[in-house]
């Protein structure tokens, strides 16, 4: 409707200038009737999303980016400033989710799903469960794999638990900074059209991890060669997500540094992914060196 | 902190009375988890007591014997009151982050008192855990976690689903099933020396 477009524009236009005009005024959540009916990409706004992000406008992720600083309205030592990361209701959850599992060419992660809403939700519980997933079938492929043994005795081996989440949550964290970094680095040399703020990228990241839950999971059949498939069709799709996502961060800058980067991000995953098979399956391999005695 | 109160309406009361009516309330509480229906005792009159006679009870006899704890074995006391006192504090603050209306000891104290079934799950697997090993035994055990799983998961849910926005109920539900999970697997993979 050209009606609305021009309406955005005008609030957009109003509400960067009174901003700038008084940069102390704060625009608390402060709902006008007026100013809710924001059909841009409309279903998927949900209910709670009345902040700055209403009023300046913002529905693309390159005006994301540029008031990023802008969006939350809450200084950050309130509780308000951390709710607005768990903005999502359990329908958005769900297509997220989907969309980490359908890698669709040409449809970008962020742009089709998240659309400047990123959760935490997400990203926190899809690792948490991973990092369960991967403790107890590990521990249950153990047991298997020497179950009629006499002279193997069971341990829960929950020392595992710690160390998968240490490396679980350290790379759902630390790779998105240094991309972030790395993306904002670039940006300042190369202007891009697409960029996505850091809270973005955790999201992407995050749920691009669903897909080891049911690997983990069907990890517990222990044979070695259906281990490897399962690690390669994992590692293909959520790499396939993460690559078209940063594909179009990236692709207006220097061939060479484009595909460099892309290739960084798989090929990390792919370090993840083999580190977790072979510590998974490692301990077996140690055991079955010890038991026969 | 039993003896500075005095219970109204009993002028002159000797001091143990308050602590029998903490107990009673704890009591009580017990109860209304193990016959979980829709009402508000629970959440009106939240006490941290219940949980914490529940969480030491179970960390007791969650631990191994302390010429174990130098191998990679089950979790020690300490590990098992961390986990239930840190996952509790995660799912309340998750709940309160979704946009629920809870207060924060109000859900520590439903997520306390909900262990209880899977408390009565430990104390039955050790004393089926003293017939000795075996096949049958694993299935008994088996069972009873999964009876009790369900109760506590639905106990809880029963106190704490009213206080999301419908549109939100299972993003605040699925972290406890994972809480209960994880207690559930540990009392389930417990082996004694």
């Amino acid at each position: 409707m050209a009606a609305v477009d021009d309406l955005q524009f005008e609030e957009f236009g109003d509400a960067a200038t009174s901003v700038a005009a008084n940069p102390d005024a704060t625009t608390v959540s402060i709902e006008d009737p007026g100013e809710t009916p924001k059909h841009q990409t409309g279903a998927l706004r949900g209910s709670g999303r009345e902040e700055d992000d209403e009023l300046l406008g913002n529905d693309d992720s390159d005006k994301t980016e540029l008031l990023a600083g802008q969006k939350k309205s809450s200084p950050f030592w309130t509780f308000e400033y951390y709710q607005t990361f768990f903005d999502v209701d359990t329908y958005q959850v769900f297509d997220r989710i989907k969309g980490s599992l359908l890698p669709i060419p040409g449809k970008n992660f962020v742009r089709l799903y998240i659309r400047s809403n990123p959760d935490l939700y997400g990203p926190f519980w899809i690792c948490a469960t991973l990092v369960f997933a991967i403790a107890i079938s590990g521990n249950l492929s153990n047991f298997l794999i020497h179950l009629g043994e006499k002279t193997y005795h069971y341990v829960p081996e929950f020392r595992k638990v710690s160390i998968a989440a240490t490396i679980i949550y350290a790379y759902a964290w630390l790779v998105p900074f240094a991309l972030w970094g790395f993306l904002m680095w670039r940006n300042s040399k190369v202007m891009n059209i697409v960029s996505y703020s850091f809270l973005e990228i955790v999201c992407v990241y995050g749920y691009s991890l669903f897909i080891y839950i049911p690997t983990a999971i069907l990890w517990i059949i222990p044979q070695k060669a259906v281990r490897w498939i399962l690690v390669m069709i994992a590692l293909g799709i959520s790499g396939s997500v993460l690559a078209m996502t940063f594909w179009p961060a990236v692709r207006e800058d220097n061939r060479r540094v484009a595909l460099a980067t892309v290739m960084t991000i798989v090929l990390l995953h792919m370090l993840l992914s083999v580190g977790c098979l072979v510590s998974f399956s490692g301990e077996h391999v140690l055991l079955s060196q010890i038991s026969p005695d | 902190m039993a003896e500075a109160e005095e219970s109204p309406g009993d002028p002159g009361t000797a001091s143990p009375r308050p602590l029998m009516r903490d107990l009673k309330a704890v009591g009580k509480k017990f109860m209304h988890v193990l016959y979980p229906r829709k009402s508000n005792t629970l959440l009106r009159d939240w006490d941290l007591w219940g949980p914490l006679i529940l969480c030491v009870t179970l960390a007791l006899m969650l631990q191994r014997d302390s010429a174990d704890s130098e191998k990679d074995g089950g979790p020690q006391f300490a590990e098992v009151f961390v986990i239930v006192w840190f996952g509790a504090v995660t799912i309340t603050l998750n709940s309160k982050l979704l946009g629920g209306n809870i207060s924060f000891f109000q859900s520590l104290c439903v997520l306390g008192y909900c262990i209880l079934p899977l408390t009565v799950a430990m104390l039955i697997c050790r004393l089926v855990l003293l017939a000795g090993p075996g096949p049958v035994n694993f299935m008994v055990r088996l069972f009873v976690v999964i009876v009790m799983f369900a109760w506590s998961i639905v106990a809880s849910t029963a106190f704490l689903a009213d206080s999301q926005p419908p549109n939100r109920r299972a993003l605040a539900v699925y972290p406890v099933f994972l809480f209960y999970f994880v207690i559930s697997w540990m009392i389930l993979t417990f082996t004694p020396q």
